[in-house]
């Protein structure tokens, strides 16, 4: 059995509208506009994409979005701190998500 | 190096459309010895254009009508008849351009030059790879950054950069590794914020260029395995608006003995001018270089990955 995470498979990403082209190009147009420069320059966007990446494990994302930074000239310690950023989001969601269980334990435990 | 998947990619030859410039490469010896350099620079060099080559490429430039010389190197401030070259190249209706590191003009023997080239009205183009003194040191070697941001200054103050003046200083960015630049724009809104906010500096334009597989920078792909993923990375962003500006189409490039060649790069990879094109300053001929057939190879994937990389900067738009 191949890897289920190679590297090669990046370049197929501009391939994901295969079977389904007009969501696929909906997606490629949405995608551009989303993370194109706007209000939020392109640097931002990348940094903000970057954070995303790594919190949600993505090889893919991680790769393309560490690259997009390097070629706008961000250095790496901003690109850490961003990292940060999303390690601090998840960890408070984590965190945020004990209220059930506190709220639960409260109700129940005599 | 074979020409087989780059032309086969763009379908056929790619053919010259005019000679807008003759670019002169002067040597290659230079103070620098930065890490990215394609043409292999170094306080080392030894190679120095005869002066009988560079009284052929004036003769060129007279009887042609090209418009503009493109001085390179090395260093070309560190060639014996600089001055004289330049001040023979500046004729009315002719635009002059000399490549500078700039670190350079801080040298012994070298500090009259700023005023030289106001006084000719030479277009300046430097490298600074980041508005960042510790990145560009990275590539360029300690201190370098300083050296490039006092010259910038000198040069400000003799009108260089000046909105209106009409003394144009160019810089250059270029990737700092393994990857291509970015969008020219937002690094130009960087570089302004940086340069212009922080250290008082003016320049004119941002041109972004992507490294070129060959030379020293080839090197280093291959010392750090980035070899395979980069010339996969500039194949797989070709883009063919960029065909239309690619610098061999409007350029003959001239070596530091008289070897003609498409570009610079080419010059690096022993690839003269071809195809029946004179490959020689002493045989030019215009009508039959205007018109040539340029020889191409792999590494020009280099000059038409996304938005395109020539002496110009960023070619097309983004894909
Ligand atoms: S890149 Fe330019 S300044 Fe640096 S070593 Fe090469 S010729 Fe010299
Ligand atoms: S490397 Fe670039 S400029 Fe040189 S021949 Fe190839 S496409 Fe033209």
């Amino acid at each position: 059995m191949g890897d289920y995470y190679d590297k090669k498979d990046l370049a197929d990403f501009a391939n994901i509208g295969e079977f389904a082209p007009e969501q696929g190009s909906a997606f490629f147009d949405y995608y551009a506009k989303a993370t194109g420069e706007g209000r939020l320059t392109a640097r931002e966007k990348g940094l903000i994409a970057l954070a995303v990446a790594t919190t949600q494990n993505c090889p893919y994302c991680i790769d393309a979005w560490t690259n997009a930074c390097l070629s706008l000239g961000v250095p790496r310690e901003e690109m850490m701190e961003a990292v940060h950023v999303g390690a601090a989001m998840m960890a408070g969601i984590t965190l945020a998500h004990a209220t059930q269980m506190r709220k639960i334990v409260k109700k129940k435990e005599m | 190096m074979p020409a087989g998947a780059f032309e086969q990619r763009i379908g056929g030859p790619l053919t010259a459309a005019g000679i807008e410039v003759l670019q002169v490469n002067v040597g290659d010896r230079c103070n620098l010895s930065c890490r990215h350099c394609h043409v292999g620079a170094g306080p080392a060099g030894t190679r120095v254009m005869p002066r009988a080559i560079l009284e052929r490429c004036l003769a060129v430039l007279r009887a042609s009508a090209i418009p503009a010389v493109d001085v390179t190197g090395g260093a070309p401030e560190l060639h014996p008849d600089i001055r004289w070259f330049l001040r023979e190249c500046a004729a009315p209706g002719r635009r002059v351009t000399v490549r500078s590191n700039f670190a350079v003009l801080l040298e012994e023997g070298c500090r009259d030059l700023p005023d030289l080239y106001a006084d000719l009205r030479v277009e300046l183009v430097t490298s600074l790879p980041s508005w960042d003194e510790e990145h560009t040191d990275r590539q360029r070697g300690a201190g370098v950054f300083r050296k490039v941001v006092t010259v910038m200054r000198q040069l400000n103050e003799r009108g260089y950069g000046a909105p209106g003046s009409g003394l144009v200083l160019d810089v250059v960015h270029n990737p700092i590794g393994a990857y291509l630049p970015g969008c020219q724009a937002a690094l130009e809104r960087q570089y302004r914020e940086s340069l212009g906010a922080r250290q008082g500096v003016l320049f004119n334009r941002l041109r972004c260029i992507t490294n070129m597989p060959i030379g020293r920078f080839l090197d280093f792909l291959r010392r750090t395995e980035n070899r395979d993923e980069y010339l996969g990375t500039l194949e797989a962003s070709f883009n063919p608006a960029t065909l239309q500006s690619v610098m061999c189409r409007s350029m003959v490039s001239v070596g530091w003995d008289g070897t003609l060649y498409d570009c610079d790069f080419n010059q690096v990879l022993r690839l003269p001018i071809d195809h029946g094109a004179p490959a020689s300053i002493l045989a030019f001929d215009h009508e039959r270089l205007r018109r040539r057939r340029i020889t191409v190879g792999d590494h020009c994937f280099g000059c038409t990955a996304g938005p395109g990389s020539s002496c110009q900067g960023q070619a097309a738009a983004g894909r």
